[in-house]
Formats: structure tokens, sequence, C-alpha cells
């Protein structure tokens, strides 16, 4: 069997989170310190150059986004830690910060460093405000301490708005206002924070930039898959063996995910499909399995690694069921700014609860798969683009079980 | 009980702080006052309009008055799959409201909330944000009992 690879969670359970010394003794803030000796481009270029791409679900060049930042001119530049964690059955980003926030801080100071900004946020979800705690305490030692230098670190509190996950939304809840997203461009790393140039990163991206500067760009490039990467934290979660956490290497397939690290299907009975990425992934089923849970080899077969949830689901689950209530969440995350989220989910919702009543008919599938169509273009942001992916990727390959209740 | 006007001004010169003022006072009333929001409007430089438009933005902040314990139940996918739906039932037996209601003495409100992070162990309850992870029908009652 595969092996976990523990980057992002190198200190997990080795040391106590609220014990700064604890994270030095390990090796912390070192990274920091070289980086700082290092040139800003330098820096840059070595984040570049292993190819370290966004852990929240976009999957963007993290290197990439800092030289947009660090390329413009402004007297301030912030900063963002996002720390949102709405997915449902994802929590990879509470068990980092509880266990490791020095290595998200340092992370955050090295970028703060690159691109200009001696300002930083990290923009907690109000559903963690235990993390809020310990998050404070932590950032106190480290400014008793003096290893964050001239950088700031400021926690911000969420309110339980999914779509606040979206950086522009992010952006404007820390700025006081409804979080809803902004129209691109300008992208944030031009004007962000208070139209000031900002880099928006997740929560596990920055964790492993202290190693990407420790160990240098090649050594992180040569992890895993070679389009996407290193590692990445997964949490398995439905009817899998292992209701757990694992940090993989990108290349690991979701067979050895579900399987193998996950220890199988609960009770010996049958898997019938795992949606990954969180409730706005793909469903995939088992013929699928064996692609790796990289970023490029997911899209190809019309998933998305996400954030790395893996809800799995055995053989009695009714997948309609499932995509109702899914359907049923997007219809209550959406904002409403722009029509096709705000009417599509709602219409969307509506059309599930007739096929799982037994009111729906063949032109009710044909209806959501073209309207499922329009709202992956003509969303305003990634909520609305994503929403009917469960949608239609059940329709293509669960479709027996939209029959099986069809007039 | 801090007077909410303290609170919010507490918060004053904090940039974009009105969403922190709204938790702080939270925290003291179990949800926002009308005239808080009014406040908050004054402190941030919002129209009432503006400062109720935050505060009813977000699902976490409630401008509606609220028990002393607040029970939500996760009813995202995961949970959905766990048996959520048993628990609600049984929360809503067990103190005789529907989801969205207070009891008549102030002590419970019954919420449905989307994934609260703790998929460890499903399905999840929340109480006055403490999680409760895989919460089964049977055990309802004895978690009542510890809110005293």
């Amino acid at each position: 069997m595969a092996e976990e690879m523990r980057v992002v969670l190198r200190n997990y359970g080795k040391i106590d989170p609220l014990n700064i010394d604890d994270y030095i003794n390990a090796g912390g803030y070192k990274a920091l310190e070289k980086a700082r000796s290092m040139s800003q481009a330098d820096v840059i270029a070595e984040v570049r150059k292993s190819n370290l791409r966004g852990r929240g679900g976009a999957g963007f060049n993290a290197g990439m986004k800092w030289n947009f930042a660090y390329g413009v001119q402004a007297d301030q530049k912030y900063v963002i830690c996002n720390a949102d964690e709405g997915e449902p059955g994802t929590y990879k980003d509470r068990i980092i910060m509880e266990n490791d926030p020095h290595a998200v801080f340092e992370g955050m100071a090295i970028c703060g460093y690159a691109i200009g900004a001696n300002k930083g946020y990290i923009y907690c979800r109000g559903e963690y405000p235990y993390v809020v705690d310990l998050l404070n305490q932590a950032i106190a030692q480290a400014k008793a301490k003096g290893v964050l230098g001239e950088f700031d670190i400021e926690v911000r509190m969420g309110a339980g708005a999914y779509v606040c996950g979206e950086e522009t939304a992010l952006i404007e809840s820390i700025e006081g206002h409804r979080g809803e997203p902004r129209y691109k461009p300008p992208f944030p790393p031009v004007s962000g924070l208070w139209g000031k140039p900002t880099i928006v990163n997740n929560v596990e991206t920055f964790a492993n930039v202290a190693q990407i500067i420790e160990k240098g760009g090649d050594w992180y490039a040569g992890l895993g898959a070679a389009s996407y990467p290193g590692t990445k934290v997964l949490t398995l979660t439905g009817d899998v063996v292992n209701r757990t956490v694992i940090e993989v290497p990108t290349n690991t397939t979701i067979r050895e995910v579900i399987f193998g690290f996950g220890g199988g299907i609960r009770d010996g009975k049958k898997f019938k499909a795992v949606q990954i990425g969180g409730t706005s992934g793909g469903f995939i089923p088992e013929s699928l399995l064996d692609t790796p849970i990289d970023f490029d080899s997911m899209t190809a077969i019309g998933a998305v690694l996400g954030s790395g949830a893996v809800f799995v689901m055995d053989e009695t689950r009714d997948i309609v069921d499932v995509v109702e209530r899914i359907a049923g969440f997007f219809e209550h995350e959406s904002c409403g700014k722009c029509a096709p989220c705000r009417e599509g989910t709602m219409r969307m919702y509506e059309l599930m609860k007739k096929v799982k009543s037994g009111k729906g008919t063949v032109k009710d599938i044909e209806l959501m798969k073209k309207l499922g169509g329009v709202m992956s273009v003509a969303c305003l942001c990634g909520l609305g683009q994503a929403a009917p992916s469960p949608v239609l990727t059940t329709i293509t390959h669960f479709r027996a079980d939209y029959d099986a209740k069809l007039q | 009980m801090a007077d909410y006007q303290e609170i919010i001004a507490s918060y004053r010169g904090t940039p974009g702080g009105i969403i922190e003022a709204y938790h702080a006072v939270q925290r003291e009333y179990n949800y926002i006052p009308a005239e808080a929001v009014k406040e908050a409007a004054g402190v941030f430089g919002l129209s009432e309009a503006q400062a109720y438009g935050v505060a009813t933005f977000y699902s976490y902040l409630s401008v509606e008055p609220r028990g002393r314990y607040i029970i939500r139940m996760c009813e995202s996918a995961p949970c959905h799959i766990a048996g959520a739906e048993e628990v609600i039932q049984a929360f809503e037996h067990a103190l005789g409201i529907k989801v969205g209601e207070t009891t008549a003495d102030g002590k419970f409100t019954l919420e449905l909330t989307e994934c609260v992070g703790q998929c460890q162990g499903t399905p999840v309850i929340t109480i006055n944000s403490q999680p409760y992870a895989g919460v089964s029908a049977e055990q309802v009652p004895a978690i009542l009992a510890q809110c005293k």
C-alpha cells in the first residue's frame, strides 16, 4: 500500500501548537529567516519553481499569483489566509491550524516579504471560534518572540456564508460588507482588500511554503504528480471504514485513498460512488477509481480535487436523495447577486425535489442538463459555476437512480 | 451584561469591524437587537439598511431573539446520510418545537446549519458553537439534560 507523506502535517501530533518553542525547535521560522536573506524576486522564483498550486480548489500557481502582486507599485499590500473552510465534508484547514498554527503564519510572512506586504489577515470561519482563540494565542506568542518581525497578523471571523470562500467575497467580508463576489478583473493581486494588491491563499497552501523555501523548489516539484506536485490533505467521510484525515502525494489514486487508507467500505458493503472536492465536486463511479487525485487528472474525468473532501457512498445509498440535499445546499448558500445562480440554484432544487418525490419526467432531466450547462458558464463566481456539477455528473454516471424515480 | 453600545464602540477603530462587532454583541445577547444594528450603522458610517443587510446576510448572525442554548444540526450531505433527519426529529420531539423556533421558556433554539467542519464523526450538532460528533437520536435526552 502507498504511504502517507507529511509535508503540510509535518508537525502533526509532534508539537504543542500553543508552545512556540516546540515549533522553533522543530526548525520553525528558519525558512522565514532564509527568505529574508534572499531577494524578493528569488523567493517568488523558488515558489514558482516548486509549481505549488492553490490548495483551496482553484489550483492556480501560487508563485505566479505572488508575482502579480509583487509587480504592482502600492503604498500598502495585504496577505490573506483563506480559512473560511465551508466545503461540506472538509475539515483539513481546521486540523492544520489546530495542530501547527505557526506553519501557516510562517508561510504568510514569507509571502508578505516576497510581495512587500506588512499586514496579514486570517479569515477564519465563524463555526470555528475555538480555532480563532488558538490562533490569537499563537499570534501573541509569535509577537512576543519577535519572529514575525514587521509582519502583523490579525484574525477575522467569518459568519456562516459559504460564498465567502470565494476570494473577492471574502475580501468584501473583511471590509465589513455582505459577502458578495466582485466582478473580475481586476483580480485581487492587483486590486483587492481596500483596493490594494492582495494575495489570498488557502491555509494548506501557506502551510507548504516554509518547506519549499527550506528544501527548495526542485525538491517540492519532484513530489507526487508532475503537473500538481506535492501532497494533498484529504478528509474521508461517509461510508468508508476510516473516517479520518490523511496527507498523500498527489499521484495517489482514488482507489488507494478509499480502499487503502480508507480501509474500504463499511459493514462489508460494496462501493457505489465517491464525491471528491466538496459538495460541488463531481460524483465518480467505480470505473474511474484508478484516476490519480491530482488537479489535472481529476479535471480530465469531469471531477475536481477541490478542497480534498472524499465523501464515499455505499451500494445502498440513493444518489437522487443525496443530490437533492446538495441542490438544497446551493439554493441556501447562493448569495443572490447574479441571476443565473440565484434563479438557477432555486430551479435546480425544485426539479430535484420533483424527481425525488417520483413526479419527475425525462423532460425534467433534460431541463436540468440544460440549466446546469447555462449555470456553469453564466454564473458570476465559482459557487454558481460548480453548483450543477453533482447533478450533471450523477445524471451521466448514475442515470439508473434517476430513471427508477421517473414517471 | 455588557451594553451593546460599549461593545460596538470598542470596534470603532477596526476597519471593516462591523462583523466583529456583531459577533461580540451576539456573544452577549445571543442575537443582534434592532437597536444594536442602528448603533452599528452610526459607528461604522453606514446607512441602517446597509447595517441590516450585513446582519442578515450571514447565517451565523441572527436579528431575532434566540434561546440561551442554540442547538444547530448539520444537514450537509455527509451528516444527511449519517442520519441527521432522525436526530433533528428527536430534538423537535423532546423540545416540542420545530426547527427555527425557540422554547417558550427561552432556553433552547433549534436551527439547521450547513457543514461545521467536524465530519470525522457524523452526524454533528453544535450547542452554542461547541461541537458534538456522532450524535444519535437516543442520545438527545441526555444531551439536553446537560444544558442547565
